[in-house]
């Protein structure tokens, strides 16, 4: 049996492995029963292996995954990065835009209500080794702008031209030591000279101790220096204090306390008064136009009116309604009036103390239509002198 | 003549038997088994390649020894039983008439040339698979089908994953 067995080893073993399974196979058939421990024994050993090589495979996936989200990402956030910088550059550029066309307007509205004929110029530059008190300006001899001419904002003063070139001026600034203009004091009405210090702020010099002058107070422009016309705002005192022989008047300027960048050059001057009041506000805010009724404006609003008055008569007289040009104006209506003419010999002069009729020296063609119920003064329809 | 006699009546000259560590003797039925059970859930064309198969195929080639193939073809048959959800013993009978058949041919053969290899899993594929089919008919009673075209071109592509996985496999031998 053994030399069988030794012989047919191979089939021996071959068989042997078979039947063994036969039967296992037989008996579960048999019973409907698993061989519960031969699975256990093979899952046992394949679990850990699949769980790590599971793990590896979502580690490896989710590493994989991240990486390129987080290239992705990082790209996005690139992009997006981008994408904030050129809309802030935009919005920055907007605002800057904005602010301009805020300043234009309202330096275009005071230049209209002011009744003075300006030109609009631009700060382009300080001039060398001035110290950032004199400033060059886009404006010069082409547009009529000479030294000596006052500049202003709808602040206030701003400083006077110095020189002036085809295509641009130097400005001198009201805080300059080398700028002086007359001033008066809106309370009580005290003159002095504003001058400039050198730094942020200006003195108003020449006040006598005992005049008063209070803190808070404003001043304006008085006229006197032939620069600047009366009436124009100059500053806000912020100390006063009694000096050896005049007082300390330490001022504001009202004309660059919002910076400095767009400022209108007098060309013609008006004088106007001191007003009582303190100027409320010093930025011009414009209120949006009412809408048309019937094509013919507000025409019964005396505001609307006064303001319509004041724009024709600051466009068709150029701006320039001085003391003088209301006499001569005054003295024309007169001889009109007499049917005098001036300058002939052997006529006189005319009778200054009647007063001329408004309406009989307006002309004809100029003549408001009947359905307009606005006054026109003769100024705005007639050509200066 | 006496050197003509003497030349038939020794036995033809053998190759050494390559040796394997037990480690690679476990491991990598091991891995194949869990390749089959694990890969396919994510490239499932891959379900179609025989891994357990294969390696049985290779370790009855290479070792030569029928029980060893035997033993060997009876362990892997039945893990792969025990992770199915069929009785055990259908992998197990099977796959251990391919270890023992395997290992009788490498008797005759040298296993370590890529035309034989290529033939045997060709044929141990389909052997595998119409044994498999013919047992579950003929133990268990199922109705399966069995496709022979489809079976021919499956033998073919395991046997061209055999010859690389042998060439792989062949890094394994330990023998001096």
């Amino acid at each position: 049996m053994d030399l069988i067995l030794n012989r047919y080893r191979n089939l021996t073993a071959l068989v042997a492995a078979i039947l063994v399974q036969l039967v296992l196979l037989a008996y579960q058939v048999k019973s409907n029963q698993e061989v519960r421990l031969i699975r256990v024994w093979a899952v046992t050993a394949v679990t850990p292996l699949a769980r790590l090589l599971e793990s590896g495979r979502s580690g490896s996936v989710n590493f994989f995954k991240d990486y390129f989200v987080l290239l992705d990402v990082r790209e996005q956030n690139k992009r997006l990065q981008s994408d904030l910088n050129r809309v802030q550059l935009e919005n920055q550029v907007l605002r800057t835009e904005l602010d301009t066309a805020e300043r234009g307007k309202a330096l275009s509205v005071f230049q209209e209500q002011s009744g003075m004929k300006t030109v609009a110029a631009r700060i382009i530059g300080n001039s060398p080794g001035s110290n950032g008190h004199v400033v060059l300006i886009d404006r010069g001899t082409g547009s009529g702008i000479q030294p000596g001419m006052a500049v202003i904002t709808p602040d206030g003063i701003v400083g006077k031209i110095v020189s002036s070139y085809p295509t641009a001026s130097n400005l001198l600034l009201v805080t300059d030591p080398a700028f002086a203009a007359g001033v008066l004091s809106q309370k009580n009405r005290v003159h002095g000279t504003l001058k400039g210090t050198g730094n942020s702020n200006a003195i108003v010099d020449y006040v006598q101790n005992e005049q008063t002058v209070e803190i808070g107070e404003w001043f304006y422009t008085a006229g006197d220096d032939r620069i600047f016309p009366k009436g124009l705002l100059a500053g806000t005192v912020t100390a006063v204090r009694p000096g050896r022989t005049v007082k300390d008047i330490f001022l504001s300027p009202s004309g660059l306390q919002h910076g400095l960048e767009d400022v209108l050059v007098i060309l013609e001057g008006d004088h106007k008064p001191i007003p009582d009041l303190p100027p409320p506000n010093q930025s011009v805010h414009l209120q949006p136009l009412p809408p048309a009724e019937g094509g013919t404006g507000l025409a019964g609003d005396p505001l609307n009116t006064a303001n319509n008055t004041s724009s024709n008569t600051t466009k068709n007289s150029g701006g320039a309604q001085t003391d003088l040009d209301r006499e001569v104006e005054r003295t024309r209506r007169i001889g009109e009036d007499q049917k005098h003419v001036f300058g002939e010999r052997g006529r006189g002069a005319p009778d200054f103390n009647k007063v001329p009729d408004p309406g009989a020296s307006r002309p004809a063609a100029t003549a408001p239509p009947a359905q307009t119920s606005s006054p026109v003064t003769p100024s705005a329809t007639q050509p200066r002198p | 003549m006496s050197d003509l006699s003497a030349g038939f009546s020794e036995p033809p000259r053998r190759t050494k038997v390559p040796k394997f560590r037990w480690i690679a003797i476990i491991g990598v039925p091991l891995a194949a088994i869990l390749f089959q059970v694990y890969v396919p859930r994510f490239f499932t064309y891959l379900a179609y390649l025989e891994m357990p198969l294969l390696v049985t195929v290779y370790y009855s080639l290479r070792r030569r020894s029928p029980p060893f193939g035997v033993l060997l073809g009876m362990c892997i048959g039945l893990a792969q039983d025990s992770l199915s959800n069929h009785p055990l013993g259908m992998f197990g009978i099977v796959k251990t008439l391919v270890g023992y058949f395997a290992a009788s041919v490498s008797q005759r053969f040298e296993g370590s040339s890529d035309l034989l290899r290529l033939v045997l899993a060709f044929f141990f594929f389909f052997f595998h698979q119409f044994f498999y089919w013919v047992l579950s008919r003929a133990l268990l009673g199922e109705a399966v089908s069995f496709e022979p075209v489809q079976t021919l071109v499956l033998a073919v592509l395991n046997a061209a994953v055999a010859v690389p996985l042998f060439r792989i496999l062949d890094k394994l031998d330990v023998t001096d």
